[in-house]
């Protein structure tokens, strides 16, 4: 192997479809489950908005959730739903739960209590205050907590590859198995660059979203 | 219940109690690559956020060291390297190495960044060194910070150690690779519930930790995460 360069870009030219689907498949995968996980960390975070006391227990099930390993994961629900595209599913979007969740109820938490308190004094209902007042100032925060789970979703993806959903890991797993380092390559670089373009995705959303924040953004 | 009764009889067989593939040595193998990989991951970016978190100089690499952490999947950094390392456990190390940096870097960077500058003057005002300010003010006041990165990295170099299976490693990972090579599912169940309790108790003792090491001084006064660390302007992880 040490005689042949690392990356074979006759292949890579040869293969540019491939290359390709194995991306759009990747971010396919990432969608599914960053949306899906959004929308349950959103009625997960209304329940904790409106009762405290749920917030300890909901978190630690996150939490719970996302320290158990990805590839474990995985092989607790194949019995159950087999080498499926629900199985990656089902684990990626428990791993987005935490994050989002997190960060939705720290963005609510840091609406400062004079904005609160104004909106209650010219009369709005606690739904009016979340839709109008708290859930715009949270957005940044919510949004950062949207790039952090994407960016780590994009991540775990690759390990789906092992239980056959294809994607860049398993570009990166034939790479390994062929002995072959430039499906390798490509499968990391591609991947990072993917992660790095989602980021930035989000971050020009936030902008768009947020206009009355642009001179002092961070 | 069938499968559970499988996954009972396996669990029951003596011959998966020992030998090469015996569960007593997969666990071993596992805690070793863990270990081994969480202490050279100390052993650079202690010292390095310690430095850098002190001095308030190099700041970008903080920033671009966490941003790679999150953007380079686990798998690639096990994989990256075998062209020049080849299989074995060098290979695994390396790559969970890596994986430990971010957390413990930019927690301890930004832990001690965040010291009350107040503090830091007391302290320089009494005649202490800059490391015995390191030392006796800033780590200690720093420390649910740095200790919260180290959790993190552990919880992830055990998640990750998983992957070791994937290029031909030990660990409890074999099973879960073996297991879907075979379609075992006896065998794919009892080695994702001892990787997910073993993961579950590296947290659960890296948390105690938490609770042991701080100084009741620090841990008396309420700090919420979200006070912590406004995800939006620094990068922290908790």
């Amino acid at each position: 192997m040490a005689d042949e360069p690392l990356v074979d870009w006759e292949w890579v030219f040869e293969h540019l479809d491939d290359l390709w689907a194995a991306t759009y498949q990747h971010l396919q995968l990432t969608i599914i489950a960053v949306l899906v996980g959004l929308v349950i960390s959103a009625v997960v975070s209304l329940l904790i908005y409106r009762d405290r006391r749920f917030y300890g227990p909901l978190v630690g099930v996150a939490g719970f959730l996302y320290t158990i390993p990805s590839l474990a994961l995985f092989a607790l629900l194949v019995p159950i739903t087999g080498l499926s595209i629900l199985t990656a599913e089902i684990a990626l979007v428990s791993y987005t739960l935490l994050i989002l969740i997190r960060n939705i109820m720290a963005g609510l938490d840091g609406v400062p209590r004079e904005m609160r308190e104004a909106a209650d004094g010219m009369g709005y209902t606690t739904w009016q205050r979340l839709a109008r007042i708290e859930f715009p100032l949270a957005l940044p925060v919510i949004v950062a907590g949207l790039r952090i789970a994407t960016v780590t979703i994009i991540g775990l993806v690759t390990v789906a590859g092992l239980i056959g959903q294809g994607g860049l890991g398993a570009l990166m797993i034939r790479g390994f198995s062929r002995n072959f380092p430039t499906q390798i390559y490509l499968g990391a670089f591609l991947t990072v660059v993917l992660a790095l373009l989602a980021d930035a995705a989000l971050l020009l959303l936030q902008r768009a979203l947020t206009p009355w924040n642009r001179s002092g953004a961070r | 219940m069938e499968l559970l009764s499988e996954t009972l009889a396996w669990l029951m067989d003596p011959g998966h109690w020992q030998g090469s593939n015996g569960i007593p040595l997969r666990l071993l193998q596992h805690i070793y690559l863990s270990t081994a990989s969480l202490l050279a991951g100390l052993a650079v970016a202690l010292p390095l956020g310690l430095a850098i978190g002190h001095t308030r100089r190099f700041e970008t690499i903080v920033v671009a060291v966490a941003n790679l952490g999150r953007a380079v999947p686990s798998l690639a950094l096990l994989l990256i390297f075998l062209p020049f390392v080849g299989i074995g456990d060098p290979l695994i190390i390396i790559a969970l190495t890596l994986l430990s940096i971010p957390p413990i870097l930019v927690n301890t960077a930004v832990g001690i960044r965040e010291v009350d500058a107040e503090l830091v003057e007391a302290g320089r005002g009494m005649g202490m060194s800059e490391l015995g300010l390191i030392r006796r003010v800033e780590v200690p006041v720093a420390l649910p910070v740095i200790l919260a990165g180290m959790r993190v990295a552990a919880v992830q170099v055990v998640a990750t150690a998983t992957l070791g299976a994937v290029v031909a490693g030990g660990g409890l990972g074999r099973y879960l690779i073996d297991g879907f090579a075979l379609q075992d599912q006896a065998r794919l169940i009892v080695g994702a519930v001892l990787v997910a309790l073993l993961a579950i108790v590296t947290e659960r003792t890296f948390a105690s930790l938490e609770g042991r090491l701080v100084s009741p001084g620090i841990t008396g006064r309420h700090v919420t995460p979200a006070e912590l660390a406004p995800p939006s302007a620094q990068p922290m992880f908790l």
